[in-house]
């Protein structure tokens, strides 16, 4: 078995972890929540299996490289990332109904890497240009924040439905965390994706400059990650300082997510950059 | 500690910071949705000679170096200098202030408390109580005051700091890059293989730059992979001081050669018409030849000529030649060599060493940037800053023993200045594993 069938079949077991997760969270069956827990672990481990697969494809190829530098890897990767760091705050916060919010996403990435005609599959070698490990390091950061941004975006959708429900009985609101535990995760989350963003652009400004001598030169996707970044620093500080929560920080996280969206596929496909590095 | 100066206050506050970031992020679209530092005919093209004026007008054909956007990014600075200067000194005032001599009414109004009693003699709690605390990682310190005992411990008060070290990381980046712009410049250079220059040619205007020193391209390769994609470029580079070789090395694109504060990337390359050989009789050092396609080469001392009459081309590169190749020891001979391959043959009691390839040109990106490593540092202080702020907070305990009767009486406070749920859960546990174990 190849990486690419194996990637193909991780597509199939997210589109099936959201729908247990979601008939867990619909017919409160807490019994097949642990189910869906344990399914979306393995498909994670299929999935790194097949990300490994393809890591040693590479090298059967000769082309040997890391499976991290153009649009199909990227978008793998980044399904990767979310339920991993989804998994984790599972574990961490004992509450399995936000797998019903930020899976899904998973499954979207992973069905549009799959499934788009726009991005190339197959493994290519690296121009001269790309064979850096700050690279490397440049690609798996930005993704981590990136998917942080992703499950924030979710719980601010979460946090939108509960709060625009408050006064509802219904069991469906209900069995949503409270309002507050929603909030206090949401901001967990964006800090910890606003390090990783930060590493990121970092990284990728170190690399630039040992590929061209110019660590910022204010392309289109170096543009528009600082602009992501600024929406979240502004987010933390109106929170730090000036005390929003709430409503606010959650639409604030579906910005900054629309703001992430745009970086990365928008300036690909949209507008007619210099960056067209992995974007094929 | 506010100040009665509204135009300080207005430079302290956060909002100015919101909005200016705002401003920032917002405005910066602009240069994505127009193409930067075209010639202005291309605007006029693109979106008629009016809406082209109005561009020119705003800056927005250049706008990342703009006086407007510049003047935010100056704004954004003054910002953080004025806030900082601001706060600090309440900062500091927590992070060193004697927290044993805070007033009792203080210690009541911090969110944490528990109290308990036990059976233990006041001397004993105070005898006791330290290495249980130092157990749990608290270093204590204590005081008699207003008839009580009052114990203090805290954790990282330092990290107080962190959201500084950011603040101040940003001001040092834009320090570097100003620095760099100011002392440094960026340009090109097309050197051809064999040749040396010292003069580069900047992007950003029309006159030269003098090196003050010489680079030589020695060779230029370019390597490709099955499918026709470039793997490497590859240029062997000397540096002269009065002939003298300095330094030689091999670079490659992100393996850049760094020589008195100036680097030179490998960035482009451009094939010639031209060839060069290396020729060599037996053992004697090569002598080194170059020319044109068909065109016959005289090598005069040893009576040689040669010249390439076919060759075989794959992209726009040479790889394989028919050579001529001529002697007085007989007729001509007329063979194919793979290019660049060193190749040794015999006519009559000579041995000949020979190679040949097409020259090229090397394309060197050079820049001057002292202030890069400003940056670094500045990059390398945001990344700990935000660590520091983000994840350690600066938690503090205070134990108040006082003797009620038969009894003791103890009551604990805390605080952090971040994570609160954490904290708490700690603090609970903290103050039922003292109220079991006394
Ligand atoms: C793009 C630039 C900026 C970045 C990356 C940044 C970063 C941060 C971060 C990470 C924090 C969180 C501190 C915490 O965890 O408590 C923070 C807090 C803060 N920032 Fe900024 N900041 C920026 C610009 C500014 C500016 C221009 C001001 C000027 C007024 C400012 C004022 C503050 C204040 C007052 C706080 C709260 C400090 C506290 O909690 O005691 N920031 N900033």
């Amino acid at each position: 078995m190849d990486s690419s069938t194996l990637l193909g079949i991780t597509t199939f077991t997210y589109l099936f972890s959201t729908v247990l997760y979601t008939i867990f969270y619909i017919f409160k069956m807490d019994k097949l929540g642990k189910v869906a827990t344990w399914f979306t672990a393995t498909a994670l481990l299929i999935q790194t299996i097949a990300i490994g697969l393809r890591w040693w494809e590479s090298y059967e190829m000769g082309i040997g490289r890391a499976p991290l530098t153009n649009m199909y890897e990227s978008v793998v990767f980044f399904a990767w990332t979310i339920v991993a760091l989804y998994l984790f705050i599972e574990w961490k916060f004992k509450l399995r109904i936000i797998g019903v919010f930020t899976v899904p996403f998973a499954f979207l990435a992973m069905a549009y890497a799959s499934l788009s005609t726009d991005i190339n599959k197959s493994i290519t070698p690296l121009v001269p240009a790309l064979q850096s490990n700050w690279l490397i390091a440049h690609v798996v950061t930005c993704f981590i924040g990136y998917a942080a941004f992703t499950v924030a975006a979710g719980l601010g959708i979460m946090y939108l439905i509960k709060n625009k429900n408050a006064s509802s009985t219904s069991g469906l609101i209900n069995s949503l965390p409270s309002l507050k535990v929603i909030d206090t995760i949401t901001h967990n989350v964006m800090v910890f994706g606003f390090i990783w963003l930060t590493i990121g652009i970092i990284t990728g400004a170190v690399w630039a400059n040992s590929a061209w001598g110019r660590y910022w030169s204010w392309d289109p996707k170096e543009t528009w990650s600082f602009i992501t970044w600024a929406i979240y620093a502004i987010t933390l500080h109106v929170r730090f300082t000036r005390g929003w929560q709430g409503p606010r920080i959650a639409w604030l996280a579906i910005l900054g997510f629309i703001s992430v969206i745009f970086t990365y596929y928008g300036v690909n496909f949209l507008l007619s950059g210099l960056h067209s590095y992995g974007s094929s | 500690m506010k100040s009665s100066n509204p135009f300080w206050n207005f430079f302290a506050s956060v909002k100015l910071a919101l909005f200016t970031l705002g401003c920032i992020a917002v405005t910066s679209i602009i240069g994505t949705l127009i193409p930067q530092k075209e010639p202005m005919q291309f605007y006029v093209n693109q979106y008629g000679s009016k809406v082209a004026t109005y561009f020119q007008l705003l800056d927005f054909t250049d706008m990342y170096t703009s006086w407007w956007f510049l003047a935010l990014l100056g704004l954004l600075s003054i910002n953080l200098i004025v806030c900082s200067i601001d706060r600090f000194p309440i900062t500091w005032k927590q992070i060193t202030q004697d927290n044993l001599e805070l007033p009792l009414e203080r210690l009541e109004k911090f969110r944490l408390s528990a109290s308990f009693n036990t059976q233990l003699s006041e001397q004993e709690v105070i005898t006791t109580l330290p290495n249980m605390l130092a157990k749990a990682g608290w270093k204590i310190e204590s005081r008699n005051r207003d008839g009580i005992h009052l114990f203090f411990g805290q954790k990282m008060p330092w990290s107080r700091i962190g959201v500084y070290l950011v603040h101040l990381s940003i001001l040092i980046i834009f320090t570097g890059a100003v620095y760099g712009q100011l002392n440094g410049f960026r340009g090109s250079m097309m050197l051809p293989e064999l040749q040396s220059s010292s003069t580069v040619f900047p992007f950003q205007s029309s006159s030269t730059i003098n090196l003050g020193f010489t680079v030589k391209c020695e060779r230029f390769e370019i390597e490709f992979y099955d499918n026709n994609m470039p793997k490497e470029y590859r240029s062997l580079l000397t540096v002269l001081e009065d002939d003298q070789v300095i330094v030689q090395k091999e670079i490659e694109v992100n393996t850049p050669l760094k020589y008195e504060g100036i680097t030179f990337y490998q960035a482009s390359y451009q094939p010639f018409n031209d060839f060069i050989f290396t020729i060599a009789e037996s053992t004697n050092s090569p002598t080194i030849f170059t020319g044109e396609f068909q065109k016959e080469i005289k090598w005069l001392e040893n009576n040689v000529s040669f010249g390439i009459i076919n060759l075989e081309s794959v992209r726009d590169q040479a790889v394989r030649l028919k050579i001529w190749f001529s002697d007085p020891t007989g007729e001509p001979s007329e063979f194919w060599i793979d290019a660049g391959e060193m190749i040794e043959f015999q006519r009559g009691d000579s041995v000949y060493f020979f190679s040949a390839k097409q020259r090229y040109a090397t394309g060197l990106q050079v820049a001057k940037d002292p202030g890069v490593w400003i940056v670094y540092v500045g990059f390398l202080l945001m990344i700990s800053g935000l660590y520091v702020a983000f994840f350690m907070s600066h938690k503090r305990l205070w134990l108040i023993i006082k003797n009620s009767g038969t009894k003791t009486q103890i009551e604990i406070r805390g605080s952090t200045n971040k994570n609160q749920a954490g904290f708490t859960t700690r603090f609970q546990d903290l103050a039922t594993a003292l109220e079991n174990e006394l």
